[in-house]
């Protein structure tokens, strides 16, 4: 029999017992169903974690370093890796060149230093750190008071909020309780700050290199630098609530600069001291460059390239891979229990296949009669069964998408109420559709094998007397 | 009207009912010439059914042969006896065996289906059917708006859809009322004569057998007992035919 005749008549004689049918049938969607929420459940907790991570810039980001910078302290990658003498220095080129690498989102160098800042004429010294623009989705300035930098260049100055305290005058003793941000804010937003710091500058050649520094090739012999004192005013725009013990990297510093600000500022850093014969050419050399890559799983490719170049990486990748591993438990998890519900709905599709066997014999016998195949009954039966599947598939991702959205919505009626930010943690990939009608239409084939072989093998003399 | 169209030889059909061996067919060796209409008589029991089935590819024997247009029934799979039961052979039972959730066009389409015929040719076939029937007006009827005799008629559109060289009949005059009986009997007979299909139809009323069938077979538990030419009732209009 051809398949739109087979199809017709299966969807015939499904329509002949309405109600046991659709009976089978939300059997099976509600399988689906639970399947579906199940499985999107934890593939939104992936993604709702993913984007957190992303966002915490602890899995994304990828510390670059100069070989250089690792001179003499052992290491296995130095030993293994060319010489300090051969890799490349981490100058503003390299920055660009990694920044064009794929799947890399920006480089921006790690500018850190240790200054002093005067407020109302009191000085205080801290460490500050630069932030570039994308640190603004950062979840790290989620309960931050005030605004982020008006721009790259800004002169602005976002505080951490136990430096706001000290400005303030008011270190709380230890244990007690965090202090209020709003309240730190008040009398500190829109304020001017003064910075004063050391100037890097070019300077003539006058002293020799010093007699530890191994001279580079390509450096002037004998090229130095000066350092200056400079001012710079800086007025306060935000108060992060963030707690420095917890972050990392240039989060870890007390006072924010905006990126851009700082480096035009060429405040001396550690690294000019190593540097010296580079630094005086003018160009910056950086102690370390942070690679922000687009998505997590991209890292490993990433790293690869950059170690390619001839730089030492350093990322929290291992972290983000036993993470996966912990999801796909996970997900192998859910999947299991999603799947329970849909193998006894299956039992459903065998129960109602070989009832309607039973109450259709004596319309077996006639179609055989009248020259139906084996193969025809076995196919019709198989019809049936396909249907059944297929439509309680898609009936049960709608409903397993329903499920979905009424948890989500609930849930983050209960966030609100904690007053905590709504989250979401529900999706449904397109893909899961696409397996979930699959595998509901395969388990009715499968139920509907021993059904459909034992409608194939009725005898059709005994079928016809059957009344 | 030489050539054989049904030859059987020593064919048995034996089977078993709890301890005891049922002998439904016993040793019938018979044979029916192309375009002939013979009827099976016999009390309830005889094995004319069970005869008639063998000849249908329905059933198969328990030995003996069964030779329908020169197929040996015995020797064919099922799948081969499913293909000659759906071009060779057409039936028609006592009790119409129409499928009740399909209307009468339905029905009679079902075995185009299974000859996957294309849906275009199918609804002219099924027409010119039905037209031969009488029922074309009745087309998109449920049986059970039917009458027995209406029905019937519908039973035999199906049986001819797919212009088999035989038709088995299996009383089909049982439920009807003698003068629908006769109307369908005048059915069968003009596609015996006017189409060329060989008849064997099954019946208890001898006088039936009499005014439709050139020859009578009788049966007795299982075994034929003696034969009877006829000269059915327009016998001489049929010459005139041929």
């Amino acid at each position: 029999m051809k398949l739109p005749d087979l199809t017709e008549l299966a969807l015939r004689n499904l329509r002949e017992s309405v109600l046991r049918n659709s009976l089978t049938t939300i059997g099976i969607s509600v399988g689906v169903a639970s399947l579906v929420a199940m499985l999107s459940l934890g593939t939104g907790l992936q993604q709702m974690f993913s984007r957190r991570l992303a966002k915490s810039g602890l899995f994304d980001t990828i510390f670059v370093s100069s070989r250089r910078e690792l001179r003499g302290m052992g290491r296995e990658e130095e030993r293994n890796g060319p010489a300090p003498g051969e890799s490349r220095v981490l100058d503003e080129p390299a920055r660009q060149e990694i920044e064009r690498l794929p799947n890399v989102l920006e480089a921006y160098p790690d500018i850190r230093f240790v200054t002093e800042l005067r407020f109302e004429d009191k000085p205080h010294l801290t460490m500050i750190s630069a932030l570039p623009s994308s640190a603004k989705s950062n979840d790290a300035f989620e309960g931050m008071q005030g605004s982020f930098f008006s721009s790259d260049m800004a002169a602005e100055v976002i505080l951490q909020k136990s430096f706001a305290e000290e400005l303030l005058g008011k270190t709380p003793p230890l244990g007690s309780p965090e202090p209020n941000v709003a309240e730190l804010a008040q009398p500190l937003l829109g304020k001017e700050l003064l910075m004063v710091y050391p100037q890097r500058a070019a300077a003539p050649p006058q002293t020799a290199p010093r007699p530890n520094e191994p001279a580079s090739p390509d450096a002037p012999v004998g090229a130095a630098y000066s350092v200056i004192s400079r001012e710079q005013k800086l007025k306060i725009v935000g108060i992060s609530d963030l707690d420095v013990e917890s972050m990392r990297g240039p989060m870890r510093a007390k006072v924010f600069l905006p990126l851009k600000l700082a480096e035009s500022l060429h405040v001396m850093q550690q690294t000019d001291l190593r540097e010296v014969a580079r630094a005086a050419s003018g160009e910056p050399v950086y102690s370390s460059i942070s690679v922000r890559v687009k998505n997590p799983t991209q890292v490993q490719a990433v790293e690869d390239a950059l170690k390619k170049m001839g730089f030492t990486t350093l990322s929290i990748l291992d972290a983000s891979r036993s993470l996966q591993q912990v999801f796909r438990v996970l997900y192998a998890f859910l999947g299991i229990f999603g799947s329970l519900a849909l193998i006894v709905a299956s039992i459903g599709i065998v129960n109602t296949l070989v009832m309607a066997i039973l109450e259709r014999r004596r319309e077996i016998g006639i179609i055989k009669a009248i020259g139906a195949s084996d193969g025809d009954v076995m196919w019709l039966f198989f019809a049936e069964a396909g249907a059944m599947g297929i439509l309680g598939g898609v009936v049960g991702v709608v409903f397993g998408w329903a499920i979905g959205q009424v948890i989500n919505f609930g849930t983050n009626i209960y966030l609100k109420h904690q007053s905590l930010p709504p989250e979401h943690f529900w999706a449904v990939p397109w893909w899961l559709v696409v397996v979930a009608v699959a595998f509901a239409f395969a388990v009715s084939l499968v139920s509907g094998l021993y059904p459909a072989v034992r409608a194939a093998r009725l005898d059709p003399v005994q079928a016809l007397r059957y009344e | 009207m030489g050539t054989v169209a049904v030859r059987s030889e020593n064919l048995c059909r034996h089977y078993h009912m709890g301890e005891t061996l049922i002998r439904a067919v016993d040793g019938v060796s018979l044979e029916v010439r192309a375009g002939e209409f013979v009827a099976l008589l016999g009390s309830s029991g005889s094995g004319k059914s069970s005869m008639l089935n063998l000849i249908a590819g329905l059933d198969r024997p328990t030995s003996g042969t069964v030779v329908v247009q020169d197929r040996d029934l015995a020797k064919l799979s099922r799948e081969e006896l499913a293909k000659y039961r759906l071009h060779v052979v057409g039936m028609v039972f006592q009790s119409f065996n129409l499928i009740a959730s399909m209307t009468l066009a339905e029905n009679v389409e079902l075995p185009l289906r299974f000859a996957e015929v294309d849906r275009g040719r199918r609804e002219n076939l099924v027409g010119e059917a039905l037209d031969r029937v009488g029922l074309r007006a009745r087309k998109d009827h449920r049986p059970s708006e039917l009458s027995g005799g209406e029905q019937q008629r519908a039973a035999l559109a199906r049986a001819l859809i797919n212009r088999p060289q035989l038709l088995l009949a299996d009383e089909p005059t049982g439920n009807l009322d003698s003068h629908t009986g006769i109307e369908i009997m005048d059915l069968v007979r003009e596609f015996n004569r006017q189409l060329g299909m060989t008849v064997v139809m099954v019946t208890h009323e001898r006088a039936l057998a009499e005014r439709y069938a050139e020859r009578m077979v009788f049966l007795a538990d299982g075994k034929l007992t003696h034969e009877l030419s006829n000269a059915p009732a327009g016998s001489l209009e049929r010459q005139e035919h041929a």
